[in-house]
């Protein structure tokens, strides 16, 4: 089978490339493992929401229709809104569509598949950033005693064992499955690493608005001081709900859970919690300080001071005297760890030799390192935005333009 | 990376941004070994050489040999040749996370005018005196109290001693766990 472009993964990413080839008249397929938005069907929790209101999903030719712009979805609703725009711009989705490798060959790409080989010109990577549970070394050392899992496996408190849970990663991921578990009447300890603080709403408006209002996710990716370290941040922690609640370590501890430092080791059964819990909270609240200031200045400069609430700053994080520097797993105490310690991509399909010393993707802003294929869907990839469903509009115009103008330029192509 | 000119801490950040660039595509050379020799003296009294280490894919040497003495103090019925042990662990954090404040603060263009810190490691000794098989031999807590005076405001100030913490190779060797391997020659 042969076509001009292939687009690998039906998520929001991949749709919205496919619209903007459409737009461009450039014959193309969108291959799925699963089915559109398949991620969200498979790999997420029960009660997760978006962390974007729902009026920060503007993607080409489509966006939020209803009528709770500033509200959160749940996980069915964010399925619903993906596979109606798949309809809606009438993508061509290949579903159940595995790939199994992607090859250079003569005048481009050969992308294999369990429904049949693909010729093509140019390819776009669209699967996502979040195809594998990052978990560290020591995982292999947790007790048999002990159930683990990871925050992609975990659906619902109820599907654990009665007793104490410990949660490590303090991202929007380990704080909401903390906060859950925790009412669920286990007790959660939070194993809590570099994070970003943020209040949910902040002067009456939602963070992600003073973000987006102020430009902040307009920052392009050449022009970010150290790109690599804003792609790897952990997510804001965040929560999205009905209250539009704030839900930080604080809030976490006034529950009931206990913070301890980062899972730096695991001996004898025993895990070992780094002693450098009072410095990550000190970072976070000073960054969450410095996301405040911006804002405010820009609210000044902007004359919203008379419009908006005024400023006001939240409370440093409460750390113990002496967090706790270790936990026998062995004691019954803990009967479950959960690994909310991030995501990857998964490439091990890709047989093109685009990766760094670290295995990621050589790109620049999505343009991969090897003519005509192109990357999309990940953090930070062209801009802040690029992180969100929002993000994937301006993305996938800008590359698809690059694609075309390729196209237009064999000497540009393999 | 801006560097903020008329700031002088006296850290030539550019080679350190340069270091950073270059070693990210030679990782190899950033593997370094650090080494000491430590001789006994006499009783509790020993005396630590340091010159050569391991980096940039060769051997190196300090421009001289440095020399440290360390001792126990006459209320542990020693001679009180030098600092204790335990002394110098402090030092080498102290030192540790200053070099760190400085090279922030000239790449955030920060002009320190001083900075002071006071290291305070809380030990219960009936742990290495074999009394106490529950306690712990080493510090329970350490306290690190920065004096600065700098050109900034607090809240910077206050990353700036933030970030030193996330940067610094002792505070991560004391707060996380280091595999030993103690072998006898």
């Amino acid at each position: 089978m042969r076509t001009t472009t292939v687009v690998i993964g039906a998520g929001h990413a991949g749709l919205a490339m496919s619209r903007c080839l459409a737009e461009r008249s450039i014959d193309h397929v969108v291959l799925e493992r699963g089915e559109v938005a398949n991620s969200w069907k498979t790999e997420r929790w029960d009660s997760l929401r978006l962390l974007t209101p729902n009026w920060m999903s503007r993607l080409p030719g489509y966006g939020y229709e209803g009528d709770d712009p500033d509200g959160y979805r749940t996980m069915p609703q964010t399925i619903a809104f993906i596979e109606r725009y798949a309809e809606r711009i009438a993508a061509p989705v290949r579903t159940h569509t595995t790939v199994i490798s992607v090859r250079c060959c003569d005048g481009g790409y050969e992308v294999a598949t369990d429904q049949g080989v693909w010729q093509c010109r140019t390819v776009v990577l669209a699967t996502g950033a979040c195809n594998l549970s990052s978990v560290p070394a020591c995982a292999e050392a947790v007790p048999p005693t002990v159930s683990t899992l990871t925050s992609m496996q975990y659906r619902h408190p109820s599907k654990l064992r009665e007793g104490g849970v410990l949660v490590v990663g303090a991202s929007a991921t380990g704080i909401q499955i903390a906060d859950e578990i925790q009412r669920s009447g286990r007790p959660v300890t939070l194993a809590v690493g570099e994070h970003v603080r943020a209040p949910r709403v902040y002067r009456g408006r939602d963070i992600q608005w003073w973000m987006d209002a102020a430009g902040i996710f307009d920052e392009r990716y050449d022009e970010i001081e150290n790109i690599a370290r804003a792609r790897s941040l952990p997510s804001i922690q965040l929560v999205g709900s009905d209250e539009r609640r704030t839900l930080d370590l604080n809030a976490l501890t006034c529950l009931g859970v206990t913070l301890v430092g980062r899972l730096a080791g695991m001996r004898d059964g025993k895990t070992q919690f780094s002693g450098s819990l009072l410095n990550m909270c000190t970072l976070a609240d000073l960054k969450m300080n410095r996301l405040l200031d911006t804002i405010d200045a820009w609210a000044t400069d902007n004359g919203l001071d008379g419009a908006v609430d005024p400023p006001h700053r939240f409370d440093p994080t409460r750390v113990d005297a002496s967090p706790l520097l270790g936990l026998d797993l062995q004691s019954g105490e803990i009967r479950t760890l959960i690994w909310a310690t991030g995501y990857r991509p998964d490439y091990a399909w890709l047989d093109v030799p685009v990766f760094d010393l670290r295995g990621r993707v050589r790109h620049d802003g999505g343009v991969v390192d090897s003519p005509g294929m192109y990357v999309i869907g990940m953090p930070v990839l062209r801009c802040r935005r690029s992180t969100f469903i929002d993000g994937a509009g301006n993305d996938a115009r800008d590359l698809s333009a690059h694609l075309a103008s390729c196209l237009d330029n064999p000497n540009a192509l393999r | 990376m801006t560097t903020n000119k008329s700031v002088e801490n006296g850290v030539n950040t550019q080679a350190l941004l340069d270091a950073r660039e270059a070693l990210s595509q030679q990782p190899a050379g950033a593997q370094f070994k650090w080494r000491a020799t430590c001789k006994w003296i006499n009783g509790t009294h020993s005396r630590s050489s340091i010159e050569g280490f391991h980096g940039l894919g060769a051997e190196q040497k300090h421009k001289t040999e440095f020399t440290f003495d360390a001792d126990h103090p006459e209320v542990f019925a020693s001679e009180d040749h030098g600092a204790t042990p335990v002394e110098l662990v402090l030092s080498g954090l102290g030192s540790c996370l200053m070099a760190g404040v400085a090279s922030v603060a000239q790449l955030r263009g920060i002009q320190l005018r001083s900075v002071t810190a006071k290291l305070e490691g809380d030990m219960d000794i009936l742990a290495i005196l074999g009394a106490d098989t529950d306690a712990r031999n080493g510090f329970n807590n350490i306290k690190v109290t920065f004096d600065i005076d700098a050109d900034a405001k607090p809240d910077d100030i206050k990353a700036l001693v933030a970030q030193s913490q996330k940067r610094s190779a002792v505070y991560d060797i004391i707060a996380n766990p280091t595999n030993i391997t103690v072998a006898v020659a």
